[in-house]
């Protein structure tokens, strides 16, 4: 034991958290003091700073990855539905989620939206609630609208745990968050500077623990992880340097994200787990918690397939925009088959690249994929491609 | 023009601008039952679109594709106004932003918030209403040159309405036994007008005066309904549907109905351009507030729960023999959930449910025998679960 590299040991510790479809840190977290509750919430985004003011623990579900066996869930699903709603169902029904006191559906596609619904009546001695977020970016008409969801989210999560929840309380739940980007957008800045030093695999992993973690023993954990992995060096390997979009949802399997790095790419940025990154700077807190939270949400936020862009010259801003600020020579699309946002995003955003003589590839996959072969040589294929095309 | 989207289809306002009005929805349906949508969505497919998405899209992109000739072989203009009515359905967003990314055409986006907790709460209602006024009548009017006047946007509305009580009826029709009309095949031809171009429209008024007087007649002559072979005489089986219809063998999907003695009494589908059988008007004395409820209460805009509950309903006020769900491939506003549907009504009401899948506009996804042999076993099932029934009193 005393051998083992601290780096390895969090990473050890992170996939640790990441097999246990039990959720065994939640339930620790909750038997350590009386009355705790914790809330789940699917992806892209949600305002966890409100739960957290609460006092209880958000927790991101998603999915059921390829080591859940999915019975039950493929009863209430046709063929042609993407995987993360049935393995949530899933989790659910075998009573994994129990732990949860609530959960909350975020406006991301019509599956997940239906699936608000039918968690209601699946579950029905349980919070649940839809977030709607606006498409409007006005202030004073989609802010407004924001505001007043967060207003109703914010009475909801008061009356579940019997106390009003003060501007004070979200104004320091947003600072404590506003410590957890900071650490994530470390963690990412140094991942795009030293790719071999922080695999892919491993951040992945890392930003896992923070669904089920506390924010504030997460945020720990990332600074530690990135002190840990400059620690130890690692051997720099010839790769091509690429942005892997379209899983910010269902899940690709860790495999394939090991496969796409084996394969000879790496992995610069990304947009797994957006609601880690989707405010994209601080979040002022003195007063005016459920206003800067909107305007950050409006204006200074992530951008995702589950996002109107207002104009058509937007289209495409962001993911370019990561390509060029990670030096990223390429952008490989992996999207989860039947997402309709990610897979009618995807010509939009190739058609951008293509304009700015940026290379991608694409391929679909899902949370329970199997088969690497295929994925790793085409991502092989892909990144020798890269490179002779740098070369000449 | 403009195009807007059938679901949250603000008729009324775009003619307040002099705005023709497409509709790709009915644009892509028309090409499916003229057989040209095959080759579109391959088209598109071809041109980067993944055969996993939504097919309405692909069959509108791949018209677009072929040089934007429309469903009747005369050429559709580009739309100089995209009017995103976000009602209901994610795709639709996308659906615009495609069309905008590759023509330029300028967009505004209605962003109609979803009834999750079952219910039109005053901040969305606010939100819709604030949108119309702040951003979409002034894009309307800078695009069109046209300035707003709310007392045209109000006559539109009184003929909406009137329009709309006729639909009713007519819609209602059908819990006579035996139902003078089909509320799912025959109903497309009754919604048409009304989920389009047209509503707010003296001729779509009088269009609906005429047809709900037929069908008055037809009720005190004790008919059944007119279906593209003749009238059906017998009405064996009375059903609820839910989902879109197959467009692509439209004609054969029918007739596998009404050669049983299959009657559709009521379907979500004839509420997708508008929910007006529970009481909704659209309402010429708050004229804005009024287009604000009417997208937020069409039927896709409904969560899972209000749209289980109106089946339901629809069973008992129709008293139909049971609920047939036609789940679409393309649509996951439509189809996701829908095996909890089943389950819920048929756990609610006692009748029997039955499940088809096929699609709107990809002919490869209709398997007639698959369809034939389903709904062969469903007939089967109601009769014995009326025997049973006769037995047990
Ligand atoms: S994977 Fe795509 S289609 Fe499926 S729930 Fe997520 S966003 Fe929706
Ligand atoms: S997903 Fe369904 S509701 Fe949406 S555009 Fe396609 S067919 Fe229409």
């Amino acid at each position: 034991m005393a051998n083992v590299p601290p780096v390895i040991a969090i990473v050890e510790r992170c996939q640790a958290l990441f097999d246990d479809l039990d959720f065994n840190a939640v339930k620790q977290w909750k038997a350590a003091a009386p009355g705790r509750k914790a809330i789940g919430y699917m992806p892209v985004y949600v305002p966890r700073e409100l739960v957290h003011a609460a006092g209880m623990l958000p927790v991101g579900i998603l999915g059921g990855g390829d080591q859940l066996e999915v019975i039950q869930g493929d009863a209430y699903y046709q063929s042609y539905i993407c995987r993360i709603p049935r393995s949530t169902i899933e989790l659910g029904l075998t009573g994994r989620l129990d732990c949860l006191d609530g959960m909350l559906f975020p406006s991301i596609c019509d599956v997940i939206r239906n699936l608000s619904g039918m968690w209601q009546i699946l579950f029905p001695n349980k919070f649940v609630r839809y977030i709607d977020v606006p498409q409007n970016y006005e202030d004073a008409v989609g802010g407004k609208f924001y505001v007043s969801e967060l207003e109703i989210l914010r009475d909801e999560l008061a009356k579940l745990r019997g106390a009003p929840i003060t501007d004070a309380e979200i104004d320091a739940s947003i600072r404590v968050y506003n410590d957890n980007r900071a650490a994530i957008r470390d963690l990412y800045a140094y991942r795009a500077v030293k790719p071999w030093q922080a695999p892919t695999a491993e951040v992945y992993l890392v930003l896992r623990a923070g669904m089920v973690l506390p924010p504030e023993e997460h945020t720990q954990l990332v600074r530690e992880y990135i002190a840990a992995a400059d620690a130890l060096p690692r051997p720099k390997r010839d790769n091509a340097r690429v942005v892997l979009t379209g899983g910010f949802c269902e899940q690709p399997p860790l495999a394939l994200i090991k496969s796409i790095e084996m394969s000879g790419c790496y992995i610069v940025d990304d947009d797994f787990m957006l609601v880690t990154r989707w405010l994209l700077d601080d979040v002022p807190a003195h007063g005016q918690p459920l206003e800067e939270l909107s305007k950050a949400f409006l204006h200074r936020s992530a951008s995702t397939a589950a996002k109107y862009d207002a104009k058509r010259e937007d289209k495409g801003q962001f993911l370019l925009h990561q390509v060029k600020t990670r030096g990223a020579e390429g952008v490989v699309f992996a999207a989860p088959s039947f997402c309709d946002p990610a897979l009618l995003e995807r010509p939009m955003l190739q058609d951008v690249l293509a304009k700015h003589t940026v290379p991608y590839t694409a391929f679909k996959y899902a949370e329970n994929t199997g088969q690497m072969a295929p994925i790793r040589e085409q991502a092989g294929t892909f990144a020798d491609s890269i490179k002779l095309w740098s070369a000449a | 023009m403009s195009a807007t989207f059938v679901p949250g289809n603000l008729n009324e306002l775009l003619m307040c601008f002099d705005f023709a009005r497409s509709l790709p929805e009915t644009n892509a349906l028309q090409n499916g039952m003229r057989k040209k949508s095959g080759k579109f969505i391959m088209d598109a497919e071809r041109d980067g679109q993944s055969e996993d998405v939504c097919t309405y899209v692909k069959a509108d992109l791949g018209m677009m594709l072929g040089g934007e000739v429309g469903p009747t072989g005369d050429p559709l203009p580009t739309p100089d106004i995209l009017l995103l009515s976000y009602t209901g359905c994610f795709t639709f967003m996308k659906w615009f932003e495609l069309i905008r990314h590759k023509y330029g055409c300028e967009t505004v986006m209605l962003h109609v918030p979803y009834q999750g907790e079952g219910k039109v709460a005053p901040n969305m209602r606010d939100y819709v209403v604030k949108q119309l006024k702040e951003t979409v009548i002034p894009t309307l009017e800078r695009v069109s040159g046209v300035k707003f006047d709310i007392d045209r946007l109000r006559q539109y509305m009184r003929e909406s309405a009137k329009a709309e009580e006729d639909l009713v009826a007519v819609l209602q029709s059908a819990k006579n036994r035996p139902s003078p009309i089909d509320g799912y095949f025959g109903a497309v031809y009754y919604i048409g007008p009304i989920f389009t171009a047209f509503r707010g429209m003296p001729e779509a008024t009088q269009y609906y005066h005429v047809l709900r007087g037929e069908i008055e007649e037809r009720v005190r002559a004790g008919k059944g309904p007119i279906t593209p072979d003749g009238e059906m005489t017998d009405e064996k089986y009375r059903l609820v549907v839910e989902g879109p219809p197959n467009w692509t063998s439209f004609r054969d999907f029918w007739k596998m109905f009404y050669d049983e003695g299959a009657v559709v009494v009521a379907s979500t589908y004839a509420k997708v351009g508008g929910v007006y059988d529970f009481g909704f008007r659209h309402d010429p004395d708050h004229p804005i507030e009024s287009l604000a409820e009417y997208c937020l209460g069409c039927y896709t805009n409904l969560n899972l729960p209000s749209r289980i509950d109106m089946i339901c309903r629809y069973i008992d006020e129709y008293q139909a023999d049971g609920l047939l769900i036609n789940s679409i491939k393309s649509c996951n506003s439509f189809s996701a959930g829908q095996l909890l549907v089943l389950r819920e009504v048929e756990k609610r009401t006692g009748k029997p449910a039955a499940f088809i899948e096929t699609d709107l506009v990809d002919p490869r996804y209709f398997s007639a025998a698959n369809v034939k042999n389903r709904l062969e076993s469903y007939f089967q099932m109601i009769k014995a679960k009326r025997v049973a029934t006769a037995a047990a009193h």
